[in-house]
């Protein structure tokens, strides 16, 4: 079974990001770039399958300019056999995305893709639903647990007040969830070894997709600033404070 | 302009977040309607039909629809969406697993959790973590939204008398079949509901010693939450986890015990109305957000906390 990876080229989750002083943008100069944290949590899922047995191999895909490359090499060192990059240096939106997966599914015979539930730069957690839904598979989003056998997939998902658990018929689209596994650290000879793993490179026209933007940014702007408040002597003067200054209690 | 809100619902009951996006629709169209789809949910028809400012329920009551499993929802609310401009549902995690779809089906983007409407194609929302705010505008002609409830003041559960209308299709793909949901029975609000929340972080130290929150919001019927630290530590279930990639509260009262107050944290809360922070490092960032901070060790605070209510 083929099982496909998503992994999205996003701003490293311990950055603090700015939005640029004229609004048009956040600040991307300098900033260290990662693989989506999400997004390695679904390499890491993959890859063990395939140590199981149960996946054959595992391709990665990230979609984006040149550099996306560099988070294809982190999931190749993690474990993936081959690598894919959709380049395009047209901004790319969650629909976009999922119809250029839905043609590399097809074009490779994947049985069973994971995606990070989101990615931690839009925050849109949409690709992995918007994949299934064009691509016909199943779904089993914010998975905290996946087992696949006889054709099917059993996932625990997260909801609102606890787990839910499914049973998928393959192929099937699973996101996932902080809680899915803990990402291995790649390891220096993995990282050399990578290296020379095959990374093919696809364009949307050759995939016949239209990548073009449906949303339109039109500024962005810092969050309303909090301030900090007071700091209290004792419980007694935080419970008068709460009681007949704040008058929440 | 007609809009559509889906509803969230346990079949016998109206989720409160349904009032929410009912508030955010009301600002994008001037008619909502409202779809409530599951089996066995008259009740939660029934309920959505008295909410002030919607003038029409549909149901579609079926047992394709029991467990809102996404590929049969999506179905069903790709094909009555046709008929609106715009489809809202708050952004609970039912509304996440089957809202994209919906836009995927239509072939539109969906705007994720709005926490503002310009107008009715232009929304604001956060990203990055609540870091930073977009405004972005929609250029595809129907629109797909997920609204975040703590955006939204909450409609009127009472007041309205829509038309009920029962809806008679049934998509069924069969991909996928529920086998269980094992969900925390409890006796306080939720949290996403609650009035006051009360939340601890690593520093409780271990699972035991959230009773000692327990009582502190049982003292003010208040929902119990956690840190994403405390929640990988396994003090407490995962649906107890405030913060970007947990639950979005904005309670009027938010007190946090032993929480040093990461970035992802005050994502899920920094919109509360009144934030107490108790800590016993001097320096921990949740004082920079917090209104009332108390400098202490919580094992002394909080059980005086608790005896002082």
């Amino acid at each position: 079974m083929k099982v496909l990876v998503a992994v999205k080229r996003v701003v490293d989750y311990n950055v603090k990001v700015r939005p640029k002083s004229d609004g048009s943008g956040v600040d991307l100069n300098n900033v260290k770039m990662s693989v989506n944290p999400f997004c390695e949590i679904a390499v890491e899922e993959a890859v063990r399958l395939r140590e199981k047995g149960v996946a054959t191999e595992v391709i990665a895909v990230s979609l984006g300019d040149k550099s996306c490359q560099e988070q294809i090499r982190t999931a190749l060192a993690l474990g993936a056999d081959r690598g894919i990059l959709v380049e395009t240096d047209a901004e790319l939106q969650p629909l976009a995305v999922a119809k250029l997966l839905k043609a590399v599914i097809e074009r490779e015979g994947v049985q069973l893709a994971i995606l990070g539930k989101q990615s931690i730069d839009g925050d849109n957690n949409q690709t992995g639903q918007m994949l299934s839904a064009l691509a016909g598979m199943s779904q089993g989003t914010f998975a905290s647990k996946l087992d696949i056998a006889d054709g099917k997939a059993t996932v625990t998902r997260e909801v609102d007040g606890g787990l839910q658990t499914l049973e998928l018929s393959l192929p099937a689209v699973i996101t996932s969830d902080l809680r899915l596994n803990e990402p291995r650290y790649a390891s220096l000879p993995n990282i050399m070894k990578a290296k020379k793993k095959p990374l093919d490179t696809l364009t949307p026209a050759e995939l016949g997709v239209d990548v073009t933007p449906r949303v339109k940014t039109l500024k962005v702007s810092p969050p309303p600033e909090r301030k900090a408040g007071i700091k209290v002597g004792s419980v007694e003067e935080l419970v008068d404070k709460l009681r007949n200054e704040a008058k929440v209690i | 302009m007609t809009t559509l809100v889906i509803a969230e619902h346990s079949n016998t009951e109206l989720k409160p977040a349904t009032l929410h996006a009912v508030t955010a629709a009301q600002q994008i169209g001037s008619e909502v309607h409202v779809l409530v789809a599951g089996a066995g949910c008259a009740e939660a028809a029934a309920a959505a039909s008295r909410i002030a400012g919607v003038s029409k329920v549909l149901v579609a009551d079926n047992a394709a629809y029991a467990t809102q499993l996404a590929e049969n929802m999506s179905a069903l609310i790709a094909e009555v969406a046709t008929a609106y401009d715009a489809v809202l549902a708050a952004a609970t995690a039912g509304a996440k697993n089957v809202m994209p779809r919906v836009a995927a089906l239509l072939d539109v983007a969906q705007i994720s959790e709005i926490t503002a409407v310009i107008s009715a194609d232009t929304f604001e929302r956060p990203i990055y973590a609540g870091n930073v705010i977009a405004t972005v505008q929609s250029t595809d002609a129907r629109k797909v939204i997920t609204v975040r409830a703590t955006g939204f003041d909450a409609a009127s559960a009472e007041g309205g008398s829509a038309t009920i209308e029962a809806l008679s299709s049934a998509h069924d793909a069969g991909l996928s079949r529920f086998i269980e949901e094992r969900v925390a029975k409890s006796d306080r609000p939720e949290l996403t509901a609650a009035r006051v929340v009360v939340s601890g972080g690593r520093g409780m130290q271990n699972g035991d010693n959230f009773k000692l929150l327990e009582a502190v919001a049982d003292k003010l019927n208040a929902a119990v939450g956690a840190s994403r630290a405390a929640v990988d530590a396994g003090f407490v279930p995962n649906d107890y986890q405030v913060g970007q990639t947990g639950k979005i509260v904005a309670p009027d009262l938010y007190i946090a015990v032993g929480i040093s107050g990461a970035i992802q944290h005050l994502a899920g809360m920094k919109d509360s109305k009144v934030i107490v922070a108790i800590n016993k490092d001097p320096d921990a960032p949740i004082f920079q957000v917090a209104d009332y901070g108390l400098v202490a060790d919580l094992f002394q605070a909080v059980p005086e906390l608790s005896s002082s209510l």
